[in-house]
């Protein structure tokens, strides 16, 4: 999501680094990059104003020129402050002492309120909490019904009555909860212009009526500049205690992360990564910016590798390279493991350098679909044929071909990468890099 | 035009002819143009959601009719910039041709991201095209987000306007193609379609949508139209949005919803721009009739009105 900032802010540092020392211009220059990307990046304004001089004051003179390596300590200077744009600690709800739980949703239409309000229960029903969703949402054609839906999917009780206003509505849910022993409330409220006084007062009136836990600002990824006079305007008249930045599964640049934390001073504490109603994540200002600064989301990798890979599938597999032993029946459940644990792109996206690798002559893309084939075509093997796939001949590969629809020639590309894998992971394995994949990492 | 595209009516009346004041202050008293007032230019433009690339081209240009001696101060330079920026708009893209054809069966695609507000456009558009003379249905392809077809179905009622749906979950395809048949028997002449809201990065979705005009143009329509939906207060990835509809299934046209907010959609000049696409209609409000035609000039004003406030706040 961050890749294309991240990009442009490594070709700013790269810039830097060829050179031993750094004078003022050079800094400057790179910053003007810097400036750019934030810009490009939809990080609000007036922050990337304040940002450049706070880098620029930190950059120049005496810190750059005394260290010995001026490019580490500008994108360190960067880094730092990104981290201190983007807030310190990582995304937790706020669960009040006595139940019930009372978690208000608020923000523009079309932000992915609704969607979020699912999300959440799913996520806390998870940790133990019997979450009651509230449809408050009266304006909004079928929202109430969208809201009902969503909960039967994920068998959460959804609290709704058409006819009450959301105030006295979100009253008598918070009441039912406390009978029916739910202990979060999640009020899912109507999408409102922060320039609307009559529906932001609604608001404030459902807040001084519930006195919720949290209330949380659901912002859309893409927003532009307007992020910050949203969540200004929301927290002025309301008082946010944390954001949700949704729809971060796009290619958005997403800068308003950045700005409306600045603009607020509450955290970011989930993030929306997808349709699916477990795609909300926490939201780890660490992770982030040194996404943003291209060091890659390593920890999200490995914990998305931990919960899909279990210690002895490792084990058995590690033990199944060293001794060359992985067939085709180890290549596809590598394949499906891959899978589980995302879009390809966006584990890609995590891994370092990856971007740019991917971009360069020296690897082809790799894409899900190609991946989808592969998986296809192993699965119209039989168990025999993906133990020992030396016995595939013409006749079992026009066979395979038919069932996975595809032609014999992408069966022979697969067996053949499959033969070379094999290969490599015994070169490897012996301690010896193969030479095509030293090329790769030159 | 102008009360329509700020939604005048929701209380802002006052903070609004302030900016004006302002703006007034910034630009139309004849001032010295000099570093300040360049950095106020490109502020303005920034804040506006232009983006870094058209900022540069502007303010460029800018550069360049000051040396020529066509700018001497501040106003001229404003009134130059005004007429780039129209420029922008309207040059080189063919808005000249009404966006449905007569006298035979137009079917209208609505396409967007998530959240833009395809369903709410859909209906202001049938009730604009029906007030019109046009005879209009509606189609509910959006089959996969909860309840969105039960949303249309109520702006329907609300609009007057029939709607064709299947089950959710349904195949979108089909319900195009049921609503294109329904179409011909009932003498209808415009059919608008909603679409599942998609994020243009999702291969499987946009193959989706690609689908569904096959199935369309093998329905014998000859007239097919898409209008893409930007939400006013998308930053610069409007245009990668854009660029990926576009190059997925051909767009006609834009809508830009939630004008009325403070957002200034000022990334519909780079997408205009690059991809040479018209912007065709702007939402301003959750009511029925909160549409207009898209008006260029009047689009630039409110850019700066709301711009001037910013640039000093």
């Amino acid at each position: 999501m961050f890749e294309s900032l991240s990009e442009k802010l490594q070709n700013a540092f790269s810039r830097l680094g060829r050179k031993g020392r750094l004078t003022e211009q050079d800094v400057d220059e790179a910053l003007r990059e810097v400036r750019m990307a934030l810009l490009e990046a939809d990080v609000s304004f007036k922050v990337v104003k304040q940002f450049m001089a706070r880098i620029r004051e930190r950059a120049v003179g005496a810190d750059v020129l005394q260290s010995l390596t001026p490019a580490q300590q500008v994108i360190k200077i960067v880094h730092e402050e990104l981290l201190a744009l983007l807030g310190d600690a990582p995304g937790k709800l706020e669960i009040a002492p006595a139940p019930p739980t009372v978690v208000m949703l608020v923000g523009l239409q079309g932000s992915g309120k609704t969607t979020t309000a699912a999300k959440l229960a799913v996520s806390l029903r998870k940790q133990g909490h019997r979450p009651l969703l509230v449809a408050a949402d009266p304006y909004r054609p079928a929202a109430v019904h969208q809201l009902q839906t969503l909960g039967k999917q994920i068998d959460v009780p959804v609290y709704a009555d058409e006819k009450q206003k959301p105030p006295a509505l979100a009253q008598d849910a918070v009441r039912h909860a406390q009978s029916m022993s739910q202990t979060v409330v999640i009020l899912d409220t109507a999408g409102r212009l922060h320039i609307a006084d009559d529906l932001m007062r609604e608001l404030e009136e459902i807040k001084g009526r519930v006195h919720p836990t949290e209330v949380l600002l659901v912002a859309d990824a893409m927003t532009g500049q307007d992020a910050v006079r949203v969540a200004e305007e929301f927290n002025a008249r309301v008082g946010l205690s944390g954001l949700v930045l949704t729809k971060l599964d796009g290619d958005a640049r997403g800068g308003a992360a950045l700005s409306v934390h600045n603009a607020t001073g509450v955290p970011i504490k989930f993030i929306g990564v997808g349709e699916k109603l477990d795609a909300l994540e926490p939201f780890y200002p660490d992770r982030m910016a040194s996404r943003i600064l291209g060091m890659g989301d390593v920890l999200s990798l490995i914990e998305r590798a931990q919960q899909s890979f279990t210690q002895e599938q490792a084990i058995d597999l590690q033990k199944k390279v060293r001794t060359g032993q992985l067939d085709l029946n180890d290549f596809l459940a590598q394949l499906q493991q891959l899978r589980n644990m995302g879009p390809l792109e966006q584990i890609l996206d995590m891994i370092p350098g990856m971007s740019r690798l991917m971009k360069s002559q020296t690897m082809p893309a790799i894409e899900e679909r190609d991946l989808k084939r592969v998986e296809a075509i192993i699965q119209s093997m039989t168990p025999e044929e993906r133990a020992r796939p030396e016995i595939i001949g013409g006749s079992r590969k026009r066979r395979i071909a038919r069932g996975s629809g595809t032609t014999a020639a992408d069966i022979n590309q697969v067996l053949n990468q499959f033969k070379q894998m094999q290969q490599m992971m015994k070169q490897m394995s012996s301690g010896k890099m193969p030479r095509n994949l030293q090329g790769l990492f030159r | 035009m102008l009360k329509r595209l700020f939604g005048l009516n929701k209380g802002t009346e006052k903070t609004r002819e302030t900016f004006i004041g302002r703006l007034r202050g910034a630009f139309q008293q004849a001032r010295a143009i000099d570093d300040d007032l360049w950095d106020e230019v490109e502020a303005i433009l920034l804040q506006a959601d232009v983006g870094v690339a058209t900022t540069e081209e502007l303010l460029s240009r800018l550069r360049e009719s000051v040396e020529l001696g066509e700018a001497k101060d501040s106003s001229e330079l404003f009134e130059i910039l005004r007429q780039e920026m129209d420029a922008l708009l309207t040059e080189e893209v063919p808005t000249e041709q009404p966006v449905l054809q007569s006298s035979i069966l137009n079917v209208v695609l609505i396409v967007g991201v998530n959240g833009v507000g395809k369903t709410t456009s859909i209906a202001k558009l049938g009730a604009y095209w029906r007030d019109q003379g046009h005879r209009v249905l509606l189609a509910a392809g959006d089959t996969f987000r909860a309840a969105a077809i039960d949303q249309l179905r109520i702006w329907g009622e609300r609009a007057n306007l029939p709607v064709v749906a299947h089950q959710p979950g349904a195949d979108p395809g089909s319900v195009v193609y049921d609503a294109v048949a329904a179409a011909k028997a009932r003498g209808a002449d415009v059919v608008i379609v909603d679409t599942a809201g998609r994020l243009h990065t999702k291969f499987n979705l946009m193959e989706e949508l690609k689908k569904i005009r096959r199935v369309v143009d093998k329905h014998g329509v000859d007239a097919v139209t898409t209008l893409l939906v930007l939400d006013a207060t998308t930053g610069q990835n409007g245009l990668q949005q854009a660029r990926q509809f576009a190059q997925a299934i051909g767009l006609d046209g834009l809508i830009i919803a939630k004008l009325d907010g403070t957002a200034r959609g000022g990334i519909v000049f780079a997408i205009v721009h690059d991809l040479r696409i018209p912007v065709r209609f702007i939402g301003t409000g959750e009511r029925v009739d909160d549409l207009s035609e898209f008006d260029p000039s009047a689009f630039v004003d409110a850019l700066f009105e709301g711009g001037a406030r910013d640039a000093r706040g």
